[in-house]
C-alpha cells in the first residue's frame, strides 16, 4: 500500500508540477498572446497600466482571501462587505466635512474609518465561525446579506455620493501614478509581498496550513486553532477596507451595485492560483496570477468582437473549470493505476 | 461455481482463491518477488510480516485492487484475472480494509445495502432491508440497531458492521487488513466467536495482524513475508510466537523490551495530580517522578486518555489539582502545556498527529515551531537541521526525503510523531499506543527510545491497551477503571493476571497516594 501511494504521488507530482505551480502563469501568457494577436493595442502601455489596476481590487481581496481558504474557511461577505464600508466612508467623510474641511483630514478620517470598518467585519466572521462554532459559509452567507442590505439602507435604495470637494482631494489615489505605475497596482503589489511572506515565511502561515490539512492535529500541535483562524478573516477584512479605499475615488460613489460578485471573482482567483478550496495548500503567487487572468479575459473580450463582452461570465466560468481540471491531475494517473 | 457446493466442515477442499508466484512493481519500484498463496473455504489464514512487507499490496492483488505484474490468480481452479475497484465483491472476494469503509452519516442498514438496495416497484423497501440487517445483528449478537448512525458507533462495533456487509454479499473469501489493531481484548474475543462462526459456514478468512498471539490463537496457517518475498507458509500449531516473530524480522528478537534501570524511588516528583475531575475521569490522584516511565493501563473508555487530555489542556479540568514541581499548574492550552514541558502523544496519528499530505520536515517542526522563528520568520535551515537530527535519532526511513508523510509506513510515521513531540525538549512526555498497527522489529526501537528519552531524565507515561508492553517498559503500573485509578502497581505486583484484576474491578486499593 504504501509503495503504491508512494509511486503513484511521485507520478502525480510530476505531472503537477507544470501545472500546479506554472500553470496559472503560463495561462496568462497564453492568453496575453491571443489578446495581442486579436488586437496589437492590447499589450500597448496604457492598456497594461489600466489592466493592473482592475485588477488591484480583486487581487488584494484574493490574497485575504487566500489565508482564508488555506486555513479550510470560506468568506462570501468581501463583496458586500466592500460596498458597505464604502458606503459608510462616503457618508463619514461628508459629515467631517463640516468639521474638518475637505481636505486630507477628512480623507484620512474615511481611510482610518474604512480599515476599522474592514477589522471589526473580519473579526465578526472569524468570531462567529469559531467560538459560535457555525460553518463559514452559513456565517458569511449570512453577513454577505448583512452588509448588503445595509448599504441599500444607507443610500435609501439610491446611491450615496462622495462630496465633490473631497473628490478633487481624494481622486489621486486611483488616478495618479507613481514610478510609472498606478497607485492601486503599487498597493496590491505590496500587498501581495506582504501576503506571500507572511503565508510561506511564518509560523502563521504554517499554522493556516496546518489547520486547513487537518484541524485535529493542528489542535494536538498546540496551535491556537480558534486564534488563527479568526485572525484569516480579520486579515481578509484588511484586505477589504484597503481594497475599498482605493476604489472610492474611482467612482466617487457608492449604491447595493458595489462590489456585487466581487466574493466569487475572488474565490475563483484564488482556485485559479492553485489553493485547494478545502484547505492546507495554498499560494499568493497563484492568486496574483488568477486575479490577472480573470481581468484579462474581460479585457480580451473588450478589445475583439468575435464574442460578445456578455459573455465574459462565460469565459471566466470556463477558465476557472479548466483551470481546476487541469490541476488535479487525475485525467493522467487513471491509466497508469493498473 | 463449484466453491459453494463445499459442504461444511469438509476442510480438505481445494483452494478457493490462489496467487500463484505473483509479482508487482509499482512504476520501476518491485514490491513483490514471486509471492504465492493460497487460501481454503472454512480455513484463517493470517498473513503477518513487518511494515512495508507487501502484505497489503498482496491483499489488494487478491481483491482486484491492483493487478499483478505477473503470475496468477486462481479461482476455484480457474485461471482469472480479478475485476478492479471492488468488483471481486460480486465474485464473493471482500477486502474489509483497515480504515473502514462506512459512510458515516448513514445508517447501520443503508451502509450494508449501500449499492445494491431492495427496491420494490422502484421505491427502497426499508422495513425488508431492516429485518434482513436484524437477522445479521442477531445472528452475531451485536447489540446495535439497523437504524443506529455508523458516526454513533464504537470502532469494535463498526468493525462487525464491515463484516454483516461482508456476509449480506454472500462472502466466500474475506479478507481483513489488521482488524483487531484498534479492538480491546474484549472486543477481539467477541470478535474472534464471529471469525468462528464464519469459518464453521465454509468462509475462506485471511487474516493480517501484528499481533502474534492471536495469530497464533485463531489462525490454521500462517504465511510470512519478509521484503516483498514469501519466507514461510505453516500450520499455526507447529509455529512458536518467537519462531513467527524471528522469520518476519529476518534476526533474532532476543531484547523486545529494553533493561529497566532501577527506579530512583527518591526522585523529585514532577507530576503530581490529586483528585481530578474531568470529562470521563471520577477522580484520579497518581504522582510522576524525575526519569520514570509510569504505564496506564486500563480498557478503552476507562479514562485513560481522558485524564492527560484535561493535564495537557485539550479538555476542561472540573475540579482537582494538577501540581507541576510542587507548583499548581492549570494548563488552559495545549500550547501553554508545551511551554511548560508537558506534550501529549495522541494514539490517533492520522487523525490528530501527523498532516499526511504535507512533508516530513512540516510535520516535524510544527508542535515545536514557536522555536523554528527568527526574526519574525520561519528559519527553514534550522528546520532542515532539525530534520538530519531527528532521522538520525529515531531511524526515519523513507525512499525519498521529499514524500508526503501519507506515504510512510505506519512505523516511521510513529518515529516521526515521537520526534515531532521530542523537538519541544519535554520534561514530561505522555505516549499513548506508543506501538498501534506497527512490527515488531520497529515496537523493539521504540521501547529503546523510551527508555532513552527515561534515562535522560524525562518522565514518561505510557498509555497502552497492550499489556506485555505496559509490562515490558513501565517502573510503575497505574491501572484504570471507569474514570478512576483502581491500582498502582510496582515491582514484582506488575504482571497481567494483576492488571487484569484491576482493570476488571475485581480488586481495588482502597487508599492510594
Amino acid at each position: 500500500m504504501t509503495e503504491t501511494a508512494m509511486t503513484q504521488t511521485q507520478k502525480s507530482r510530476f505531472q503537477n508540477f507544470d501545472f500546479k505551480t506554472a500553470g496559472p502563469a503560463i495561462a496568462l501568457i497564453i492568453l496575453c498572446i491571443i489578446g495581442f494577436l486579436l488586437n496589437p493595442a492590447f499589450l500597448s502601455e496604457g492598456n497594461i497600466t489600466n489592466l493592473l489596476t482592475r485588477s488591484a481590487f480583486i487581487g488584494i481581496i484574493a490574497v485575504g482571501a487566500t489565508f482564508v481558504i488555506t486555513a479550510g474557511g470560506i468568506d462570501l461577505s468581501v463583496g458586500s462587505m466592500a460596498a458597505v464600508i464604502a458606503g459608510v466612508m462616503i457618508i463619514v467623510m461628508n459629515g467631517a466635512v463640516e468639521t474638518f474641511g475637505t481636505g486630507v483630514t477628512t480623507v484620512l478620517i474615511g481611510c482610518g474609518c474604512s480599515v476599522i470598518l474592514g477589522l471589526g467585519a473580519g473579526f465578526i466572521n472569524g468570531f462567529l465561525t469559531t467560538k459560535g462554532k457555525i460553518e463559514a459559509f452559513i456565517v458569511t452567507l449570512g453577513t454577505m446579506g448583512i452588509f448588503r442590505s445595509l448599504v441599500t439602507y444607507f443610500a435609501d435604495g439610491g446611491t450615496l455620493s462622495l462630496n465633490y470637494d473631497i473628490r478633487g482631494v481624494y481622486r489621486p489615489v486611483y488616478y495618479d501614478s507613481f514610478a510609472g505605475l498606478p497607485i492601486p497596482v503599487w498597493v496590491f503589489i505590496v500587498v501581495a509581498i506582504c501576503g506571500w511572506l507572511l503565508l510561506n515565511r511564518t509560523a502563521f502561515g504554517r499554522y493556516c496550513t496546518a489547520i486547513g490539512s487537518n484541524e485535529s492535529v493542528a489542535k494536538y500541535s498546540a496551535i491556537r486553532v480558534d486564534r488563527i483562524k479568526t485572525w484569516t478573516y480579520v486579515l481578509q477584512g484588511l484586505c477589504v477596507s484597503l481594497a475599498t479605499i482605493i476604489y472610492v475615488p474611482r467612482l466617487g460613489s457608492a449604491s447595493s451595485s458595489t462590489g456585487v460578485l466581487w466574493e466569487l471573482e475572488a474565490i475563483a482567483a484564488v482556485i485559479i492560483g492553485g489553493t485547494v478550496l478545502k484547505g492546507g495548500y495554498g499560494r499568493i503567487g497563484g492568486t496574483i496570477l488568477g486575479a490577472l487572468i480573470l481581468t484579462t479575459i474581460g479585457n480580451i473580450l473588450n478589445f475583439t468582437d468575435m464574442i460578445s463582452n456578455y459573455l465574459n461570465g462565460t469565459m471566466q466560468g470556463l477558465i476557472i473549470i479548466v483551470a481546476v481540471w487541469l490541476q488535479r491531475g487525475d485525467w493522467g494517473r487513471k491509466h497508469k493505476n493498473n | 461455481m463449484g466453491g459453494e457446493a463445499v459442504p461444511d466442515g469438509q476442510t480438505i477442499a481445494a483452494s478457493v482463491l490462489c496467487a500463484e508466484r505473483i509479482s508487482k512493481s509499482f512504476g520501476t519500484v518491485p514490491v513483490l518477488f514471486s509471492v504465492s498463496m493460497d487460501i481454503k473455504a472454512g480455513e484463517v489464514h493470517a498473513l503477518i510480516g513487518e511494515n512495508g512487507a507487501g502484505k497489503s499490496t498482496l491483499m489488494k492483488i487478491l481483491s482486484g485492487f491492483h493487478q499483478p505484474t505477473s503470475g496468477r490468480i486462481l479461482m476455484d481452479g480457474q485461471e482469472m484475472s480479478l475485476p478492479p475497484n471492488g468488483e471481486t465483491e460480486k465474485l464473493g472476494v471482500v477486502l474489509i480494509h483497515q480504515e473502514l469503509n462506512l459512510a458515516e452519516q448513514m445508517t447501520v442498514e443503508e451502509n450494508v445495502f449501500l449499492g445494491r438496495e431492495i427496491t420494490h416497484r422502484g421505491r427502497l423497501d426499508r422495513q425488508r432491508m431492516a429485518d434482513v440487517v436484524q437477522g445479521y445483528l442477531d445472528d452475531i449478537g451485536l447489540n446495535i440497531a439497523p437504524g443506529d448512525r455508523i458516526s454513533d458507533l464504537s470502532i469494535a462495533q463498526k468493525q462487525m458492521v464491515e463484516i454483516v456487509k461482508a456476509m449480506s454479499r454472500d462472502a466466500r473469501v474475506l479478507i481483513m487488513d489488521e482488524p483487531t489493531a484498534t479492538l480491546t481484548e474484549a472486543e477481539t474475543s467477541l470478535f474472534f466467536e464471529q471469525i468462528a462462526r464464519l469459518k464453521e459456514q465454509g468462509v475462506a478468512i485471511i487474516f493480517v495482524s501484528h499481533k502474534l498471539t492471536e495469530v497464533k490463537e485463531i489462525s490454521d496457517r500462517v504465511t510470512v513475508m519478509r521484503d516483498g518475498q514469501w519466507i514461510a507458509t505453516q500450520d499455526a500449531g507447529d509455529l512458536t510466537l518467537d519462531a513467527m516473530a524471528q522469520m518476519m524480522v529476518g534476526r533474532e528478537l532476543s531484547d523486545l523490551y529494553p533493561p529497566i534501570n532501577e527506579a530512583d524511588v527518591d526522585a523529585d516528583r514532577v507530576l503530581e495530580v490529586k483528585n481530578l475531575y474531568a470529562p470521563d475521569v471520577e477522580g484520579v490522584s497518581f504522582y510522576l517522578r524525575k526519569g520514570e516511565v509510569l504505564g496506564f493501563s486500563g480498557l478503552i473508555g476507562s479514562g485513560r486518555t481522558a485524564v492527560f487530555e484535561a493535564i495537557c489542556g485539550l479538555a476542561p479540568i472540573d475540579a482537582g489539582e494538577v501540581l507541576f514541581d510542587g507548583a499548581p499548574a492549570e494548563f488552559t492550552s495545549v500550547s501553554k502545556a508545551r511551554d511548560a514541558g508537558v506534550v501529549y502523544l495522541t494514539k490517533d496519528r492520522k487523525g490528530k498527529g501527523l498532516l499526511l499530505d504535507k512533508k516530513m520536515r512540516e510535520n516535524l517542526t510544527l508542535f515545536a515551531l514557536p522555536k523554528f522563528v527568527r526574526n519574525g520568520s520561519v528559519d527553514r535551515k534550522a528546520e532542515t537541521e532539525a530534520m538530519e537530527r531527528a532521522v538520525r535519532r529515531f531511524d526515519i526511513r523513507s525512499r525519498d526525503a521529499n514524500i508526503d508523510v501519507g506515504d510512510l509506513s505506519g512505523g516511521n510515521q510513529q518515529k516521526l510523531l515521537l520526534a515531532k513531540v521530542m523537538e519541544c525538549d519535554p520534561r514530561i512526555l505522555i505516549i499513548d499506543e506508543p506501538t498501534r498497527g506497527i512490527d515488531v522489529g520497529t515496537k523493539q526501537q521504540i521501547y529503546h527510545f523510551i527508555a532513552a528519552i527515561a534515562a535522560e531524565g524525562v518522565s514518561v507515561v505510557v498509555i497502552s491497551s497492550e499489556m506485555p508492553e505496559i509490562i515490558g517498559v513501565s517502573h510503575r503500573v497505574a491501572v484504570m477503571r471507569e474514570g478512576q485509578i483502581t491500582g498502582i502497581l510496582s515491582g514484582d505486583h506488575i504482571n497481567e493476571n494483576e492488571i487484569v484484576r484491576y482493570a476488571a474491578g475485581l480488586k481495588r486499593e482502597t487508599n492510594h497516594d
